[in-house]
């Protein structure tokens, strides 16, 4: 049994140890928002915050990060920057498929919290790991800016 | 000649329709014969378009549309959305002409049922062209029904009420009621039809044409909230995953489950058998690992130890096949259009008037974010599946036919897919669950794939080579055109040993080359599929339109006239040429005479895509611009790329312009994110996609192998064009038309920009 700090919740698992967060998170909590996308840490579409910082549940073992704070895309829109990302996203009509956007959207979270004022590369860098197979990265650009004017201040 | 249709057998059901093609259900597997003399058959009337769809299309507003007695419309989405804007654009024309209020609009998904829907595939980029017109009738039914509701209420002539924004108004008085009010009543009026239907005019559509209405499921997706077919739970689900045969067609020879039986959370093991005949979109077989989450069914997995016997297709190896494809394309093929010459033309051609080229692009896998899942639970009585699935009628038929139940023992949930481009109207997937659901009655079982399993057990676009030649005339025009395509057949899912491209192949841009040459030849020579050979987001265009826009850009070179003057000049005056004059009697399934071939809005967006791109500017150094254009899927679409190339070789795009002309333009909005996807997509698959084969196996298993483009190596600023957009034109596709011209595009940037010049995908030069 392992107890986990999950969107501010205490929560506790029966799986394996080793058993990654994201199948403790989609199959035993039910918090499907979080997706499955390639199991290697490769396209993100797992992505969720550990302290913070972006992480590839796919590969992270649940036990390791217990007593840590966790958040994914459920608690985005409790979160000051986190909101102001998905109304980005929501204004831009970024999404197509939209599978792999709650990933994209926690990548961003943590890029413009880390950076609030991202240049062009900050963004590649931040968002690369982040596969769109629909091809929406130009408007996912966008939307980052947009989020991080909104954040700044700025009315656009 | 009186044309035949060779549709594209996008499902085992609508290959089922097309005249010379015949499927049986048998023995819980479907097989196929493939009547190849061409008057197998008597004559029957042509149907067209979507009357040559299974279900054809429905338009009964009581089939389409409900209202409650608080006045929320519920409009059905009766096709599935695999990120293309279906579920918005449909519903919209149908909200624009009952006249209802967006914000009062539900949408619901309608489950798989053609009979009760129309069709209900979404592949082939049918879904607004073939259900724009139908959809604007079930909505303009429905204002009339709320109309003459009002009107007998009232007592008063129909001619004086008119429904305005979930209100109908009497003009005279200025008395209102709403469409909640209205509802039981309006629901019992007859349904207008034929000349008794008033549908609006463009001028006066709210919603089709302006772009402004967001997708229905963006606040969802950016929530976390939106289910897609993997996000599906179940009281008591369990998971599954499938150890399958690594080469197509292979079979178990020795299974040990003892120690995948020990892995935590493991409760079953289930021999899937390989299929029988054809593959269709028949499991793979091999052994399915039943776990109460899915990461245990993974390890539970991992412990199996099997034996393969591998079959015939274990000699399948990717360099060889090039070579074949190369000595296959150096011979003569079954010829498919043959005018003029062509032979003798080549053959008398001058030093320096003689031109040939050879183009490869490999198999590529579809790749979609969410791989291919599907549960299924298994009772008394029937089976009722959730999953994310182009084609649901036919995931229907297959559980059925698998399981021995009659197709109305089945119901299948569509949910939201996580991408599809052709990948997921080819259900095998779907039968899987089945049949793991099967052994497990009463037990909700989702079965999952991994990428793994998405990358090494798809349904490949073809490994395609096409050679190019031609004799041309003083001003670099072609005076003779020769193609030789050779790639493995996608009818080869359908006919076992099938190796002739069908015409819905040839037709795909290397058949009907439009451009007025005395002397045009097209073969076809065979080569043998050792792989599941499946559609993928435009199919057939990517080589051909690869192969002949790069040779047209050759042309021009060597002829030294700037590209796009020469395109123009090939592309002719404004005409429209019949399809069957070119011996193309597919033309996407629609009829040649409503759907020409028409180079007056073929030049348009060539035009459009060289203005945007402000083509003739003086570039910087190392810089190029692109240009490749097509018609596909009743579509025209244009490219041009702009490259910057250093001193590494290594290649950045600049920038890229799409211009499309799909006729009328429904949701320009979603038109404009179909266009942004494909250039991405497009680069995405000329600068890195390639699936191979070694011993009959896929070398590739994840994005670490299977690279798709990525933000960074993504262009930093792609300008869309819509040209066109005549509301009384026919509809045409959306999302496949803009993808083919990329590729060719940005080849010829590159050779605009060095010189160096390119004939085979992938680059690998980001």
């Amino acid at each position: 049994m392992t107890t986990l700090k999950i969107n501010d919740q205490s929560r506790t698992t029966t799986s394996p140890d080793e058993t990654p967060l994201l199948w403790v998170l989609r199959d035993e909590l039910g918090m499907t928002g979080t997706k499955f996308g390639c199991g290697m840490a490769l396209c993100g579409a797992c992505t969720v915050h550990l302290d913070g910082m972006p992480m590839r549940s796919c590969v992270t073992p649940a036990a390791a990060v217990s007593g840590r704070s966790v958040y994914t895309i459920e608690h985005m829109e409790n979160d000051r920057v986190g909101r102001v990302v998905q109304q980005a996203w929501v204004e831009l009509n970024v999404a197509q498929c939209g599978y792999c956007q709650a990933g994209q959207i926690m990548a961003a979270v943590a890029l413009l919290k880390s950076t609030p004022k991202p240049s062009e590369r900050q963004i590649d860098e931040g968002m690369t790991g982040n596969i769109c197979r629909c091809g929406t990265y130009p408007r996912i650009r966008a939307a980052v800016q947009l989020a991080s004017r909104r954040l700044a201040g700025a009315k656009a | 000649m009186r044309p035949q249709q060779e549709g594209i057998p996008t499902s085992a059901a609508d290959v089922q329709i097309q005249r010379r093609h015949l499927l049986q259900a048998a023995a819980g597997s479907f097989t196929l014969v493939i009547g190849l003399d061409g008057n197998a058959q008597a004559a029957e009337p042509q149907k067209y378009g979507a009357a040559s769809m299974p279900g054809g299309t429905v338009d009964n507003p009581l089939v389409f549309v409900s209202i409650a007695a608080d006045g929320s419309v519920t409009i059905v989405a009766h096709r599935a959305e695999m990120g293309t804007g279906v579920r918005t654009s449909l519903p919209m024309v149908v909200a624009d002409e009952m006249e209802a209020r967006w914000d009062r609009v539900k949408i619901i998904q309608a489950p798989a049922d053609e009979a009760r829907f129309g069709n209900q595939n979404v592949d082939g980029s049918r879904s607004v062209r073939h259900f724009f017109h139908p959809m604007r009738r079930v909505g303009a039914a429905a204002r009339q029904m709320l109309e003459a509701a009002a009107a007998a209420r009232w007592g008063v002539t129909v001619a004086d009420v008119q429904a305005v924004q979930h209100e109908v108004l009497h003009r005279p008085s200025g008395r209102r009621l709403g469409y909640g009010e209205l509802a039981a009543d309006a629901a019992r009026q007859q349904v207008p039809g034929g000349g008794n239907l008033r549908l609006k005019t463009p001028a006066q559509w709210k919603y089709i044409g302006k772009g402004r209405i967001g997708g229905t499921d963006m606040d969802a997706i950016a929530r976390g909230r939106a289910t897609f077919g993997m996000d599906v739970r179940l009281p008591e689900m369990v998971y599954a995953v499938i150890a399958r045969p690594p080469v197509v067609g292979g079979k178990l020879r020795h299974l040990d489950s003892s120690e995948a039986l020990k892995v935590a959370g493991v409760v079953k093991i289930v021999e899937i058998p390989a299929f029988q005949g054809p593959p269709v979109f028949q499991p793979l077989g091999g052994v399915a690992v039943v776990a109460r989450n899915t990461w245990a069914a993974m390890q539970g997995r991992a412990a199996l130890k099997i034996e393969w016997d591998d079959g015939p297709n274990a000699t399948y190896e990717s360099a060889a096949f090039r070579q074949q494809q190369a000595a296959a394309v150096k011979g003569a093929g079954t010829v498919v259009r043959n005018e003029g010459d062509t032979l003798k033309a080549l053959a008398e051609a001058p030093q320096g008037r003689h031109h040939s080229a050879d183009y490869f692009v490999p198999h590529l896998a579809h790749a979609t974010m969410e791989p291919p899942v599907a549960t299924a639970l298994v009772s008394d009585t029937g089976c009722e599946i959730w999953t994310s699935v182009q084609n649901p009628q036919a995931a229907l038929q297959g559980a059925a036919a698998a399981l021995g139940l009659k197709p109305d023992q089945v119901k299948v949930n569509v949910l939201l897919l996580g991408g599809g481009f052709g990948r997921k109207s080819k259900p095998d997937y779907v039968t899987e669950a089945a049949l793991v659901a099967k052994a497990m009655p009463g037990t909700p079982v989702k079965l999952v794939w991994t990428r793994d399993d998405d990358i090494r057990h798809g349904y490949y676009h073809a490994v395609s080579l096409d050679h190019l030649e031609a004799a041309v005339k003083d001003d670099g025009l072609p005076l003779a055109w020769l193609h030789r395509t050779a790639a493995p057949t996608i009818t080869s899912l359908f006919a076992p040993g099938a190796k002739a491209a069908a015409p819905f192949e040839t037709g795909m841009s290397a058949l009907n080359m439009p451009f007025a040459v005395a002397n045009v030849r097209v073969e076809r020579p065979e080569v043998a599929a050792h792989a599941r050979i499946g559609w993928f987001r435009s199919v057939a265009n990517i080589p051909h339109v690869f192969a002949t826009q790069c040779f047209i850009d050759e042309l021009a070179h060597r002829a030294k006239r700037d590209p796009l003057q020469f395109a123009l000049a090939l592309i002719g005056p404004p005409r429209k040429i019949d399809p069957t004059a070119l011996s193309d009697q597919f033309n996407y399934s629609e009829s040649p005479v409503e759907y020409p071939i028409d180079m007056g809005r073929m030049r348009a967006v060539v035009e459009a895509a060289a203005r945007g791109a402000r083509w003739g500017r003086r570039l910087p150094k190392g810089h190029g611009l692109g240009l490749a254009f097509a018609y596909s899927f009743v579509t025209y679409a244009a490219t041009v790329v702009e490259v910057a190339v250093d001193a590494k070789g290594l290649v950045k795009v600049v920038a890229v312009d799409m211009a499309l002309d799909c006729g009328p333009q429904v949701n320009p909005e979603r038109i404009r994110a179909q266009m942004e996807g494909a250039a991405v997509m497009g680069l995405s698959l000329a600068f890195t996609g390639e699936i191979s084969f070694e011993a009959g196996r896929v070398k590739q298993s994840n994005f670490h192998d299977y690279e798709v483009l990525r933000h960074a190596q993504s262009p930093r600023v792609i300008r869309t064009h819509l040209v066109g957009g005549d509301p009384s034109l026919p509809p045409g596709g959306v999302g496949e038309p803009p993808l083919p011209p990329v590729a060719p595009a940005l080849v010829n940037a590159i050779f605009a920009a060095t010189g160096e010049r390119i004939r085979e995908l992938p680059l690998r030069r980001l």
